[in-house]
């Protein structure tokens, strides 16, 4: 049989993934929007009703809560089937063996993670502006942007999984989720500003190094950008160099775990 | 022309990083014999040289930790080699793995089947990552599965197939985007006599179409049964390559009897090269190892032997002319 072009492999390992995502999806969905979901309930409609919260507190929260389940559905779809794969499965072994280079098929896993960032982000966004309610300072137009820093998110979150997906063994994946996934989304700057961190210093400059807080800081800037945000340059440049750097580091493990 | 070739092919892994438990730490040496530096590095392959022919079928012989698994990793691209060359199909394994990958079909040890796909769409998909159009692949994925005794179950979830479904599901899906050459790491270990079997049997054909197989086994009759050649690996080292004709009149004083005692065997050895009908003899603690051209008739010999050198006999095996009194011979060891 010819060697097929490197192209048309990387298609149909994309293929496999969307023919098992798509297998997948009502649980995917769940699984994904879960958690955000009882978040905009609890926090944007529950408590505002009961007057704890202000009204405002919406606005504020609902791109944080876009942005947890955009990093989180893209992070899991890579980290989880690799640990598996890498640990005992071997399922993946398959792949590796097709005829095109070791970083293609990492790649292909990368970009299927960021299709399903998205496809989570899509599904959270509407039904989170119906139980909220209007949403004041909400503002979609900037749609260009807002989908520019959906992939650039959705990439640094992938290729954050890619090397989760290679170090961590499958003993750990609870602790992935106590210590890595929980601190981050409760340091990301989701559920509060980054400039509402004037009023705790010190914490304002050690979250820097939580990626989160650009993901939720960049919605903030496409979605609600009356409100306080970093400057989408400053996001937009925080992802990329995050996004390289994971994508180094996590190929360098993928190799490593991948060729004996 | 060769279909692979390895040129002082060496492999040492390093040692296991973080915390090390230097007692109960897996080895694969038996206690006491070499062993591991006491770095932890792991030497699995020691300067392998190894030619296949085109058409072969090549077995790999030896015990667990003999450096099979690692010589079937290298040839087929999963694991770099420290030092050495080798090739696979014309093509340099390190320098351009992908038309090695292009031309190679590879049975694991543990069946490793796409979990999250049908037993069919296993096949189908394995043949997209190879080009193969899906209308192509569909009938050869059906084909296949027949003949491998997997009909009607192509609409099945892998997990509904039995270790030996499973198994032959493997050998399916190695062979969908028809390989040159051909590699099985244990492909009949945990398998039932029937299964094994018929697995004998496929690769049978296989073998008559003219494919290049290697297959790494531990179990002598394997290699006997199936290979042109058989490659005697032990420690990292080829020990003897040839064909199992060859390879059986190379054995040593015909049938090896393996005496057990109930103490060190050395002090009785130099008596037993005196016993009658024996060839050769040897100690290995505390078995009394001895070569005879017919193997019943040294025992009573070397049973007096024992008993005048005060020693009870705990176990006697006879190992008649086969690879296994080869391999005995060559490594001082039983395989498994």
């Amino acid at each position: 049989m010819n060697r097929p072009s490197s192209g048309r492999v990387f298609l149909a390992l994309l293929k496999r993934d969307a023919y098992v995502a798509s297998r997948e999806l009502p649980f995917f969905l769940l699984r994904t929007t879960m958690q955000p979901l009882l978040f905009v309930i609890v926090f944007g409609y529950v408590l505002p009703k009961m007057g704890f919260v202000a009204r405002g507190y919406g606005a504020a929260m609902l791109p944080g809560i876009l942005a947890i389940s955009l990093a989180f559905a893209s992070l899991q779809s890579v980290a989880l089937p690799m640990v598996a794969d890498f640990g005992w499965t071997r399922e993946i072994e398959d792949r590796l063996l097709a005829p095109v280079p070791m970083e293609l098929v990492a790649l292909e896993k990368v970009l299927s993670g960021v299709a399903q960032g998205v496809i989570a982000a899509l599904f959270v966004l509407p039904i989170a502006r119906l139980i909220m309610g209007p949403i004041p300072g909400l503002d979609v137009r900037g749609l260009g942007s807002l989908l520019a820093i959906t992939l650039l998110a959705a990439g640094t979150f992938s290729c954050f999984g890619l090397l989760m997906g290679t170090i961590i063994n499958p003993a750990q994946i609870g602790l992935m989720f106590g210590f890595i996934v929980a601190p981050m989304i409760f340091f990301g700057c989701a559920y509060y500003p980054w400039q509402g961190l004037d009023a705790v210093p010190v914490m304002k400059y050690v979250v820097l190094i939580n990626p989160l807080v650009y993901v939720s800081e960049g919605m903030r800037a496409v979605l609600t950008p009356s409100l306080p945000h970093m400057p989408i340059v400053a996001v937009a440049s925080a992802l990329l160099v995050l996004t390289g750097f994971f994508w180094i580091v996590g190929m360098r493990g993928f190799t490593k775990r991948a060729v004996g | 022309m060769s279909a692979i070739a390895t040129e002082a092919l060496r492999k040492v892994y390093p040692p296991p990083s973080g915390r090390r438990k230097p007692s109960s730490g897996w080895s694969p040496f038996p206690a006491g014999e070499g062993g591991p530096r006491p770095a932890g590095e792991v030497v699995a392959l020691d300067g392998l040289d190894l030619a296949v022919n085109a058409g072969e079928f090549v077995g790999l012989l030896g015990p667990n930790g003999a450096g099979k698994t690692t010589t079937i990793g290298i040839l087929t691209t999963r694991v770099r080699a420290t030092s050495g060359r080798a090739s696979v199909a014309g093509a340099d394994v390190v320098r351009d793995p992908v038309a090695v990958k292009q031309k190679i079909g590879v049975v694991p040890q543990r069946p490793n089947p796409d979990r999250s796909l049908g037993v069919r769409d296993n096949l189908v998909f394995h043949a997209a990552y190879f080009g193969m159009p899906p209308a192509d692949s569909a009938r050869t994925a059906d084909a296949l599965l027949e003949r491998l005794g997997l009909g009607g179950r192509g609409d099945a979830k892998t997990d509904e197939l039995s270790g030996g479904q499973q198994q032959r599901l493997m050998i399916a899906r190695a062979l969908m985007h028809e390989p040159e050459v051909l590699f099985l790491d244990e492909p009949t270990v945990g398998l039932d006599p029937q299964a094994r079997l018929s697995l004998w049997e496929i690769l049978r054909d296989l073998h008559a179409q003219g494919r290049t197989i290697v297959m790494t086994t531990h179990y002598m009759e394997e290699a006997d049964q199936l290979c042109d050649r058989v490659a005697i690996i032990d420690r990292g080292k080829l020990l003897a390559y040839d064909t199992t004709a060859a390879l059986k009149s190379q054995a040593p004083g015909g049938t090896a009897v393996e005496v057990t005692l109930d103490g060190d065997a050395s002090g009785v050895v130099a008596v037993a090269r005196t016993a009658p009908g024996v060839t050769r003899a040897e100690a290995a603690g505390t078995v009394l190892r001895a070569w005879a051209e017919r193997g019943g008739e040294a025992i009573p010999g070397l049973i007096r032997v024992a008993e005048q050198g005060g020693r009870a006999i705990r176990d006697i095996r006879l190992f008649p002319p086969s690879l296994e009194t080869l391999f005995i011979s060559l490594t001082g060891r039983t395989i498994e």
